[in-house]
């Protein structure tokens, strides 16, 4: 059929014989894409009198929009907290293996680690938009140093500084620069936490509260200057106490500021945390729930040990322990399996479970116009999968980056 | 005139699209012959729920159809009646409407055409009776205020150019509009009936539809479905080679 478009010249292709992911709900539409955007058919039918230049037929799989891993320590050998020679490599492997997961943006996360690493690594790191080299990188983790020492989880207690002297300009110098950075973790108990939340929320940066021993006062004031995500929920904070519920409370507080939504990242991969307190967060606060990975450097690989940053960890089946302990370290699990596992341990709606990895880590990090749904356009960054949740092809800025063979690989 | 009666709305509403295909197979369209379907018009184009947007959702993105073969009126054309106009011409260059299809008011109006309207009229502007803007009001959010007053219209006269007119009716709230139009006379104050005077109409209803008719009229054309639905079965397919489809004719005429 000739296209007679006015718009631009570029090949449009139209999605036919699948259920897309749109205003939360599955829905029988085809998905039309031009210039690595998601178009509106009907503005092109009318006001262009355009049509698909190339029609692929989805054989009924579900299109949903790529997942955004938040917090991925790492993967298939290569740890983002090591300052190795070759990270830039290390950096393109790991963004181009996570496809397959249907992975089409992260936050590469950094462990607590000494300024000597920060130094070196962070200018490494820089945002850049995905395609068939991998997926796109968004901006740097930083979970730690500004931590509790009782609540240091997998993280060495000889790196964990304070920010008490100079508050934001020790934050500063600590990591050198902020510039592609994305999510900083830290304890809001620490003095002048308030002071440093401010400055990393004015320039952008979003705060999370993670490892952590503050009670529920303290983390609503945190939230209360520019707080508004929380890390591995559950791990490495204190346990819920019905007349002090901590940082888990925030969940259902009454204190968070009007028009502002506190998520929280959650490890589905059945290890971190039982199912049912998956189910008692998800149900207490459902459009919070950010699905993260925490993935470390022996994800992919076989079990065995690995590091993590300054430690070394012992990979047993799903389980990664910091050698010798039973301390958990991340995880292996891969984002599909967390989406998988979060939607039977819940029995939440297929859209919930999608959207727990695509449009809340969008709304967090507020680039849910661009990222994390199918609406008109948006980046066409989406998925195809089977009715089981298995990622069947990955595409970004409209073109395939990757697809399952039939060898399974 | 053929007046088909099914049991049901979905019934109804099957009968007729395989009515429909069968036309449209056994015209044999293609390159440069093109079969012109005619429906009635709509609201203005600036709204999400505008005609644009249900004929797009309901009908266009379900089918193949080029975009250039679609002629919306535009409603906010600087001069609406000079978009009447060009309309009736592109109507002629089409080579008139093969079939037009389109359903009845309560109020017996067929497309924007309002009771008074004149039965040899052409496409216009019309402003609309109350009923039809209450009606309306269900895209509208339920606000009156919002619904437009004034709508561009294919005349009665310009439905009556076309070779074929097939009107759907169906629900009891319509049923007043259908005796109105086919057991009484032509009157310009139910304007569907002005197709009493058309040579190829088809009415296709449900059992609530026919509630105010006589039980005699009912009986007679009920009993003709199983002549009627001969139209309908065998179902052609535009896959099938010139002569199977050709083959079929009419069984009989009114």
């Amino acid at each position: 059929m000739p296209s007679n478009k006015s718009v631009s010249d570029a090949p449009i292709v139209q999605f036919t014989n699948c259920r897309i992911l749109r205003d939360h709900r599955l829905q029988r539409e085809d998905l039309w894409v031009r210039e690595g955007k998601i178009l509106n058919p009907e503005k092109l039918f009318f006001d262009e009198k355009g049509s698909a230049d190339v029609q692929l037929d989805c054989k009924g799989s579900i299109i949903a929009p790529g997942f955004i891993d938040v917090q991925i320590n790492g993967g298939f050998g290569v740890d983002f907290s090591l300052a190795t020679d070759d990270f830039k490599s290390g950096i393109d492997l790991v963004s181009q293996k996570i496809l397959s997961h249907g992975v089409t943006s992260f936050c590469p996360t950094l462990v607590t680690s000494p300024p000597s690493v920060y130094h070196q690594v962070l200018p490494q790191i820089s945002v850049r938009n995905g395609g068939a080299h991998g997926a796109g990188i968004l901006g740097a983790h930083l979970e730690g140093p500004f931590i509790s020492r009782e609540k240091k989880g997998a993280h060495p207690e000889h790196c964990l500084r304070t920010f008490e002297a100079g508050a934001f300009q020790d934050l500063l110098n600590t990591y050198g620069s902020l510039e592609s950075v994305r999510i900083v973790t830290l304890a809001p108990e620490m003095k002048r936490s308030s002071e440093v939340i401010q400055e990393l929320t004015k320039r952008g940066v979003c705060v999370s509260l993670g490892h952590s021993v503050a009670n529920l006062s303290q983390a609503e004031e945190a939230v209360q200057h520019g707080a508004t995500f929380i890390t591995h929920l559950f791990n490495a904070m204190l346990p819920f106490h019905h007349r002090d519920p901590g940082i888990v409370g925030l969940l259902t507080s009454d204190k968070i500021p009007a028009g502002r939504r506190v998520f929280y990242g959650m490890i589905s991969d059945g290890i971190h945390t039982n199912p049912a307190a998956l189910r008692i967060a998800h149900r207490a606060h459902p459009k919070g729930l950010v699905l993260v990975t925490d993935a470390i450097a022996g994800m992919g690989l076989a079990p065995g040990r690995h590091t993590l940053g300054q430690q070394v960890v012992e990979i047993d089946g799903l389980n990664t322990y910091i050698a010798g302990t039973k301390t958990l370290s991340g995880s292996v699990a891969t984002m599909d399996m967390c989406v998988r596992h979060f939607q039977e341990a819940t029995g939440c709606s297929v859209e919930t479970a999608l959207e727990a990895a695509s449009l809340h880590p969008s709304q967090l990090l507020g680039i849910e116009h661009n990222k994390g749904t199918l609406n008109y356009d948006s980046d066409a960054d989406f998925l195809m999968l089977n009715d089981r949740l298995y990622v069947q092809a990955t595409y970004i800025a409209g073109q395939e980056v990757w697809r399952q063979d039939a060898s399974g690989m | 005139m053929k007046l088909i009666i099914l049991e049901t709305y979905s019934q109804a509403s099957e009968w007729a699209a395989k009515y429909i295909r069968n036309r449209i197979v056994q015209f044999g369209p293609g390159p440069g012959r093109f079969f012109t379907l005619g429906l009635p018009t709509g609201l203005p184009r600036d709204h999400p729920e505008s005609y644009h947007s249900f004929m797009w959702n309901n009908f266009f993105k379900h089918i193949d159809i080029s975009p250039e073969n679609v002629h919306i009126m535009d409603g906010n054309a600087p001069d609406l009646q000079a978009e009447c106009d060009a309309f009736e011409e592109k109507i002629k260059a089409a080579g008139g409407i093969e079939l037009f299809v389109g359903g009845i008011g309560p109020d017996g109006h067929v497309a924007f055409n309002e009771p008074g309207s004149s039965l040899v009229s052409r496409t216009r502007v019309k402003t609309l009776a109350v009923d039809t803007i209450l009606a309306n009001a269900r895209f509208f959010d339920g606000d009156l205020s919002k619904v437009p007053t004034m709508a561009l219209t294919v005349g009665v006269g310009t439905v009556m150019d076309a070779r074929e007119v097939m009107i759907l009716i169906t629900g009891a709230h319509k049923a007043f509009a259908l005796y109105k139009a086919i057991e009484e006379g032509v009157n310009h104050m139910w304007t569907v009936s002005a197709f009493q005077q058309h040579p190829n109409t088809v009415f296709v209803c449900d059992e609530d539809a026919t509630l105010e008719l006589r039980v005699k009229t009912v009986k007679y054309f009920k009993g003709l479905m199983l002549v009627h639905n001969k139209l309908v079965e065998p179902l052609y397919s535009m896959k099938e080679t010139g002569a199977e489809r050709s083959q079929s004719k009419k069984p009989y005429s009114d």
